[in-house]
C-alpha cells in the first residue's frame, strides 16, 4: 500500500488536495481535501440583499456569473421581483456565453495536457498531421505548412530552454496514448482556443461591461438597456456583435472541439471504464424558456438514482442537506447533523495537522475532519452535479437534440450508453452540452431583437427595488446550472438586511468529504479503482479529478501506507 | 540548462509578427505610458533584447479572476507575444505540472534565481488559524508569500484582494486576510495593481515599463502606477456631460438609462474610484461597466466592500450637482460622507486608510535584479 498525495492539485480553479491510497497499481481509496476558506457567507451578514450578488460573484473568477445569477434568483424568490422576458434573454445568453466558453477552457487549457503529449508533437509529421486533421473536419487551418509552423513554434520554445508553465509535467508517460500527430494537432488547437475564449467572451463585455466579474446583475433585472434608437443601449448594432459571436462560438464548437474530442476519446476508450463515481445525479435544470415563477427550462431538473436512467424523479429542495462530520467546522447541534441551507451554520473551526504538514493522518475508518467543504446530501445521498448530471437528465427525460448527440457520439465511439457513467463520460457529456448550447444561443439573439422590434423595451421590475416594499421577513432560495453543476443559494432577510446566506455549490457537491454515515463523496467515490502506473506521477489521478472540472486547486504527495513517511518523487 | 539569448526580435520573426506589427504594439504602449512617441523606439529595443522575464504568480484567498483577466490580452498578436514572451514559471491554474512536480518548479526558481524573478500575488493571505485557512502542499500561504516575495527583483500585487485584503477582509474578516504590503511588510519592490479583477492592459504596460527602463512607474500613496490609477473615473467618464448637465438616470431602464444618462443617483462611485477603465476598457476595448449602464462600484478602492456598500446607495456629502465642481473636492466629501452613513461595516479601515494616506509618496528606486 502506498500513499499518493497531489497538492496543488494544478489546472483547476482554487485549492484541491488529494490523498489517496494505491496498492498493486489500483486506488483504493481516496480523501479530497479542499485547502482554502474565505468566509464569504459570514461577510454577507447584515448587508444589503441587492449587493449580494457581487459579493459572491467573487467565490469565483472563472465561472464568472454564476453566483451573480444564483444569488439574484434568490433574492428576487424572496421578495417577490419578477424580471421581465428582455432580462431573462440577457441572462440565458450570459449563461451560455459562460457555459460554452468555459468548457472549451477545461477541454484544451486544464484538461487536455492529462491526454495529449505536448514532447511527443515535436516528433510529428505536419503532412501527416494535415491529413488526420482534415480526416475529422472541414476546419480550414489544416494545411501541412500550418502543422509545421506549429511545431517549430514549439520546438523553438523548448529549444530556448525556458520551458514556463509547460516545464516538469508527465511527458512521456507510458499512459499517454495519443500518436505523435494526433498531439500536434492538439497542440495546435490549444493554441488557437485561447484566442478564440478572448474574442467569444466578449459577448459578456457586451453585455456585462467587463469579462471577468460582469457588472450588469439586478434584483429584479439586467442594468443593461435595451433600446433600438439609442447609442447607450443594446440596439440593432449590439444585436449584429452578438450575432458574429455567437456565430464564432459555435463554429469553433463543431468543427474542432467536437472532432478533437471525438478523436482523442478513440485512443481512451478505456477511461469509459474508470471514474464511475457514485452513480446518483442531480440538475437544477437551466435556461427558462418563459417569465413564469416556476418557468419551463430548457434543460430539464430531476434527479437520477443508481445510474437508472428509467426513472428521472423531480428534484425537491427540502431534501439538500449538509454535513460537516469531516469538514472544519462546527454546528451547534452537534457535528453528526444535517442541516437545510435555510437553517445552514458556518462555524470554521480548524481541527487539522498545524502547517506546514505531510499528511493530512487519514485511513479510510477516519473520524478526523479534512476539508474546508461541507458535504451536500440529497435524500441522505451523495450526488454528482455537473455537465454529465445535466445531459443524463436530459437524455433520460427525453430531450429530442441531447438524445440525438449522445446517441451520435456514442455511435462513433463504438460503446454503449453504460459507457456515460465515467472518466470520459463525463469528458464527452461536456463536449455534448457545449454543442447544444452553442447552437441554442441564436435563439436567444433573435428573442432580444423580436422584442426590440415590438417595442418590449423593459428590463427590470422597478416595483420591488425599494426595501419598503418588501416583507419585514422573506426567505428565498435561487438554483442555477453553473458549468461545473448544480449551484444552488438560499437567504434569509430581515428588515431589508441579510439575516442568514448558504451557498451550496457544484464543487461541494462533487468535491467535498465524507458524511456522517462515512459515505464517500464523488471525487473520492470516483478515484476507487483508478490504475496508478507510476506513483510518483499519478496522471492518472488527474485524468478523473479533471473530468469533473474541479473549481479550487491541489498537489501529489507519495507516502508509503504502512510507514506513513513522504516517498522522495524525482523530479525530472 | 540554460539555452543562448536569442534576440527577442528573431522570435517575433520566427512567429510571424511583422516588424511594423511589433511596432505598433510598442507605440500603444507608449501611449498607454503616456510617453513621448519616440520612446517608442526605445521600448522595442528594451523588449527585443531581454531574456524571457521569469514570472512566479501564486494563487491564495483568490477566485482566479485576475488570471482570467490575464488570459483575456486583448491586442490580439502582440499581446499573446508579450506573454509568451514572459516564463511563467509558476501558476497552478495553466501550468501542466502538479502536486510536488509543481512545487519544485517554484522552489527551484526561487533557489536558482533570487532576485532574478517577478513575483505576482493573486488572492489576499490569511492569518488566521495558523495558517490553515490556506494551504498548498501543506504550506501556508503566509510562509509561501514571504520565501517567494522576499526573495523576488518585485512584487506585484494584482486585484484588490492582494492589494487591499479585498473581499476575504470584509467586515468582519472572518480569516484576518491581508493584502500583501501589510501580510509581508517591508517587501521590495511592490507594485499594486488593485480592482476586481485588475485590468490586464495594466499589468502588460507595467511590464514593459519595467523591462523598457529597469525601474518601476511613479506610484501613487497606495503604490499603484499613476499611468493607471491617477485620475478618477468620474473625471474621464464618458457621461460626464450629462453629469455637469444634471440628466441622471433614476430608474433602471427609464428614458434617462436609455439614453445613457449619468448614473450618480444609482450609486455610481466613479467620483472616488482612481482607475482608468473609461480609457482602457475591457476585453480588447469593447465595453466597460458604465458602458454598459451600471455603476461603478469602486472596486480599485482600499475596503471597497465596507466603503462603497450598499452599492446602490448614491455618495452623500457632493456639494452642489453640476458644472464647475472640484472633482477631487468631491471626492474626499464623498468618502467622509459614505463613512459616517455606513458606520457599521468601515469606519477602522477609512481611519486606518486616511492615516496610510498621510504618508508622503516614495517613489521606488531601480529594480536590485535583471529579471
Amino acid at each position: 500500500m502506498a500513499r499518493v498525495v497531489v497538492d496543488p492539485v494544478t489546472r483547476i480553479e482554487g485549492h484541491l488536495r488529494i490523498e489517496a491510497e494505491v496498492d498493486a497499481g489500483v486506488v483504493r481509496d481516496a480523501w479530497s481535501s479542499s485547502t482554502m476558506f474565505r468566509g464569504i457567507e459570514l461577510i454577507l451578514k447584515g448587508r444589503d440583499p441587492r449587493d449580494a450578488w457581487a459579493f459572491t460573484q467573487r467565490i469565483c473568477g472563472v465561472c464568472t456569473t454564476v453566483h451573480a445569477v444564483a444569488s439574484i434568483r434568490a433574492v428576487e424568490n424572496a421578495i417577490g421581483a419578477a424580471p421581465p422576458p428582455n432580462a431573462r434573454l440577457l441572462r440565458n445568453l450570459i449563461i451560455g456565453a459562460q457555459a460554452v466558453q468555459d468548457h472549451v477552457i477545461h477541454f484544451y487549457h486544464l484538461h487536455a495536457l492529462d491526454w495529449v503529449d505536448i514532447v511527443s508533437a515535436l516528433a510529428a509529421d505536419p503532412a501527416k498531421t494535415s491529413s488526420l486533421a482534415q480526416s475529422i473536419s472541414d476546419w480550414p487551418l489544416s494545411s501541412p505548412t500550418y502543422f509545421a509552423g506549429i511545431r517549430d513554434r514549439v520546438k523553438g520554445f523548448v529549444d530556448r530552454g525556458q520551458l514556463g508553465p509547460f516545464a516538469n509535467a508527465y511527458w512521456g508517460h507510458p499512459a499517454y496514448r495519443l500518436p505523435p500527430e494526433a498531439n500536434l494537432m492538439a497542440v495546435a488547437h490549444y493554441l488557437e482556443a485561447l484566442d478564440w475564449q478572448r474574442e467569444v467572451i466578449k459577448m459578456h463585455a457586451v453585455l456585462g461591461g467587463k469579462n471577468p466579474h460582469l457588472q450588469s446583475f439586478l434584483v429584479g433585472g439586467m442594468a443593461t438597456p435595451v433600446d433600438p434608437d439609442s447609442q447607450a443601449a443594446l440596439n440593432a448594432g449590439t444585436i449584429a456583435e452578438l450575432q458574429r459571436l455567437v456565430a464564432k462560438a459555435r463554429d469553433f464548437v463543431t468543427r474542432v472541439y467536437i472532432p478533437d474530442l471525438v478523436a482523442v476519446a478513440s485512443f481512451y476508450k478505456d477511461w469509459a471504464g474508470h471514474g464511475r463515481g457514485v452513480g446518483n445525479y442531480l440538475a437544477y435544470g437551466e435556461y427558462p424558456n418563459d417569465d413564469s415563477a416556476a418557468p419551463a427550462l430548457f434543460l430539464p431538473r430531476g434527479v437520477i438514482r443508481g445510474r437508472d436512467l428509467a426513472a428521472v424523479e423531480p428534484f425537491d429542495p427540502a431534501k439538500v442537506t449538509e454535513y460537516v462530520a469531516h469538514s472544519w467546522y462546527q454546528y451547534q447541534q452537534g457535528d453528526g447533523a444535517a442541516l437545510h441551507p435555510y437553517q445552514g451554520e458556518t462555524s470554521p473551526a480548524y481541527t487539522g495537522p498545524t502547517p506546514p504538514y505531510d499528511l493530512l493522518g487519514l485511513d479510510s475508518d477516519t473520524d478526523k475532519k479534512y476539508s474546508w467543504l461541507k458535504s451536500p446530501r440529497y435524500d441522505g445521498l451523495p450526488m454528482e452535479v455537473g455537465p454529465l448530471a445535466r445531459m443524463l437528465v436530459a437524455y433520460a427525460s427525453g430531450h429530442a437534440r441531447v438524445k440525438a448527440l449522445v446517441g451520435a457520439v456514442l455511435t462513433r465511439l463504438g460503446v454503449g450508453p453504460e459507457a456515460l457513467f465515467s472518466t470520459l463520460g463525463r469528458v464527452a457529456a461536456r463536449g455534448i452540452e457545449t454543442q447544444v448550447l452553442a447552437e441554442k444561443m441564436a435563439d436567444w439573439v433573435d428573442g432580444l431583437a423580436a422584442n426590440m422590434a415590438a417595442g418590449d423595451l423593459r428590463i427590470h421590475d422597478n416595483s420591488k427595488w425599494d426595501p419598503a416594499s418588501w416583507p419585514a421577513e422573506a426567505m428565498g432560495a435561487g438554483f442555477h446550472e453553473a458549468p461545473r453543476g448544480a449551484l444552488g443559494h438560499w437567504v434569509s432577510i430581515r428588515n431589508g438586511a441579510i439575516d442568514n446566506y448558504q451557498c451550496v455549490v457544484p464543487s461541494t457537491w462533487n468535491a467535498g468529504p465524507r458524511d456522517a454515515k462515512g459515505q464517500r463523496g464523488p471525487y473520492e467515490e470516483a478515484l476507487i479503482g483508478t490504475p496508478v502506473a507510476d506513483l510518483g506521477r499519478p496522471v492518472e489521478i488527474l485524468r478523473t479529478v479533471h473530468s469533473f472540472d474541479p473549481c479550487m486547486a491541489c498537489g501529489v504527495h507519495v507516502v508509503d501506507g504502512r510507514r506513513r513517511e513522504v516517498a522522495h518523487v524525482r523530479v525530472r | 540548462m540554460r539555452a543562448p539569448r536569442r534576440w527577442l526580435t528573431s522570435e517575433f520573426e520566427r512567429r510571424g509578427i511583422s516588424r511594423r506589427e511589433f511596432m505598433g504594439f510598442c507605440t500603444t504602449m507608449a501611449a498607454a505610458l503616456a510617453l513621448p512617441s519616440a520612446a517608442a523606439a526605445q521600448i522595442a529595443r528594451a523588449v527585443g533584447r531581454a531574456e524571457k522575464p521569469i514570472l512566479i504568480w501564486l494563487e491564495f484567498q483568490d477566485c482566479a479572476g485576475n488570471t482570467e483577466s490575464f488570459l483575456r490580452a486583448s491586442r490580439p498578436t502582440a499581446a499573446e507575444v508579450v506573454l509568451d514572451v514572459l516564463s511563467l514559471d509558476y501558476h497552478e491554474t495553466v501550468m501542466a505540472a502538479a502536486g510536488e512536480q509543481s512545487r519544485a518548479n517554484r522552489d527551484r526558481t526561487v533557489a536558482e534565481r533570487p532576485g532574478g524573478y517577478i513575483a505576482v500575488v493573486e488572492g489576499s493571505i490569511p492569518t488566521g488559524a495558523n495558517g490553515a485557512y490556506c494551504t498548498i502542499g501543506g504550506e501556508s500561504a503566509i510562509d509561501i508569500a514571504r520565501k517567494v516575495c522576499g526573495n523576488a527583483a518585485a512584487t506585484i500585487a494584482l486585484g484588490t484582494c492582494a492589494t487591499f485584503g479585498g473581499l476575504p477582509a470584509a467586515a468582519p474578516n472572518p480569516t484576518g486576510a491581508l493584502g500583501v504590503a501589510d501580510a509581508v511588510p517591508g517587501v521590495g519592490n511592490l507594485i499594486n495593481l488593485s480592482a476586481c479583477p485588475a485590468n490586464v492592459e495594466n499589468l502588460t504596460a507595467l511590464i514593459v515599463h519595467y523591462l523598457t527602463f529597469k525601474r518601476w512607474p511613479p506610484l501613487d500613496h497606495y503604490r499603484r502606477p499613476l499611468f493607471a490609477y491617477g485620475k478618477s473615473i468620474h473625471d474621464n467618464c464618458e457621461r460626464r456631460a450629462h453629469y455637469d448637465a444634471g440628466q441622471y438616470v433614476e430608474a433602471w431602464g427609464d428614458a434617462g438609462h436609455r439614453a445613457g444618462y449619468c448614473l450618480y443617483k444609482m450609486g455610481c462611485k466613479g467620483p472616488v474610484t482612481f482607475q482608468n477603465c473609461p480609457n482602457v476598457r475591457w476585453n480588447g476595448g469593447t465595453n466597460w461597466p458604465i458602458g454598459c449602464g451600471h455603476p461603478c462600484i469602486g472596486c480599485a478602492e482600499p475596503d471597497f466592500w465596507d466603503r462603497m456598500t450598499p452599492f446602490y446607495q448614491h455618495l452623500m456629502g457632493v456639494p452642489g450637482f453640476g458644472a464647475g465642481s472640484n472633482i477631487d473636492t468631491i471626492g474626499g466629501l464623498a468618502v467622509l460622507g459614505v463613512g459616517a452613513a455606513f458606520a457599521g461595516h468601515g469606519v477602522i479601515q477609512i481611519m486606518k486608510r486616511a492615516a496610510d494616506k498621510a504618508e508622503p509618496v516614495v517613489p521606488n528606486g531601480p529594480a536590485k535584479g535583471d529579471a
